[in-house]
């Protein structure tokens, strides 16, 4: 057992330095779409397609503080977990700076629904006072990283934990793709809005996502630590509540 | 034992912010948010953004308050849970010692 860790450590780090020479810096562009930037179908399209979610998103809330009250100070701590990690730009080796999401957690703890609430208020908030994404993309940045990048990681989540993965694996794993999962979905909106004269959307995703995709690399592992990090202390702490909260989303979330 | 793999974890993000800082010269890591306008204009060079943010930080110094700003609240929340729950779990203990 102990042989077989060393040897999984060891081919991660190989991974990554591989990772790290392969690498060409270039400048990225981390992040969500900016303000004005689809065009006007596409920023309607994804609004129209994010309400739903949202609504959802609100009834599921509504549903847990309703049946367990006390379970509101977790929900507190889902958001503010996405808060916090989405105010940190951090270094990339792209040479470019991103943040991560925080929305693999609260996927995990509530389902992905809570998300797609919690995940919009955050958004909401650096729309109108960083200027950071904006009003009329925010239904493309909810799309991505408040409801698809929330369910791609609850998703994992269910699927390592099936399969008797150890929860902490499934836990980083959840996170991890999540996060990534809401940048590849960003590059997929600005590909569909921006096709390319040559080669079209698939050119124009092939574009953005090699950039994207390998700016958030180091920082979707970030985000995975962090995460199992959280769920550590919450554990050691709180750990039938967290329990009683998960067993809630069986019973139809 | 736990407290250990913790620290591990704290490390390990550290590292990965700090090793880009190390390896990648000659940049400024912005968040480039300007690069992706560009990327656009490549792509589609007749397109004009047809919405401006409602407000925008004042300049570099101002934006970074609100991300510090931001950032603060949600470590608050995010300290108050945990210490709360820690708190709850200590008194419990002490409850079953006492009544044992």
């Amino acid at each position: 057992m102990r042989k077989k860790q060393w040897g999984s450590g060891l081919l991660a780090v190989a991974g990554f330095l591989l990772y790290l020479l392969i690498n060409e810096p270039q400048t990225a562009y981390g992040m969500h779409i900016m303000e004005g930037f689809l065009p006007v179908k596409w920023a309607v399209f994804w609004w129209v397609v994010f309400v739903p979610f949202f609504v959802l998103g609100l009834r599921s809330i509504r549903r847990i503080t309703k049946e367990r009250p006390e379970a509101k100070l977790m929900l507190g701590l889902a958001g503010a977990f996405t808060f916090v990690l989405s105010a940190l730009k951090i270094p990339s080796v792209t040479g470019s700076s991103s943040h991560p999401t925080g929305t693999g957690f609260g996927a995990i703890v509530f389902g992905p629904l809570v998300m797609s609430v919690l995940g919009a208020l955050v958004l909401l908030f650096q729309a109108l006072l960083l200027a950071h994404g904006g009003l009329t993309t925010l239904g493309a940045n909810a799309m991505s990283m408040a409801v698809i990048g929330p369910f791609v990681a609850y998703g994992i989540y269910r699927v390592v934990m099936k399969a008797n993965g150890s929860q902490k694996i499934a836990i980083f794993l959840a996170a991890a793709l999540g996060d990534l999962a809401t940048y590849v979905v960003t590059s997929l909106q600005l590909a569909l809005a921006f096709p390319a004269a040559s080669g079209g959307v698939a050119a124009s995703f092939m574009k953005f996502a090699g950039i994207f995709a390998i700016t958030q690399i180091p920082l979707a592992i970030s985000e995975g630590l962090l995460t199992v990090l959280v769920w550590n202390w919450l554990q050691s702490y709180n750990r039938t509540e967290l329990e009683e909260i998960q067993s809630l989303q069986k019973r139809g979330a | 034992m736990k407290k250990w793999t913790n620290w591990l974890l704290v490390i390990g993000v550290v590292l990965l912010a700090v090793i880009p800082l190390l390896l990648v010269k000659n940049s400024e890591f912005g968040g480039a948010d300007g690069v992706a306008e560009e990327a656009i204009s490549e792509v589609a060079p007749n397109y004009t953004p047809w919405f401006a943010p409602l407000a925008q930080p004042p300049g570099g110094e101002t934006e970074s308050l609100l991300f510090a700003v931001q950032a603060a609240l949600g470590a608050g929340v995010v300290g108050y849970g945990i210490g709360f729950y820690r708190g709850r779990s200590e008194q419990k203990k002490k409850g079953e010692r006492d009544a044992a």
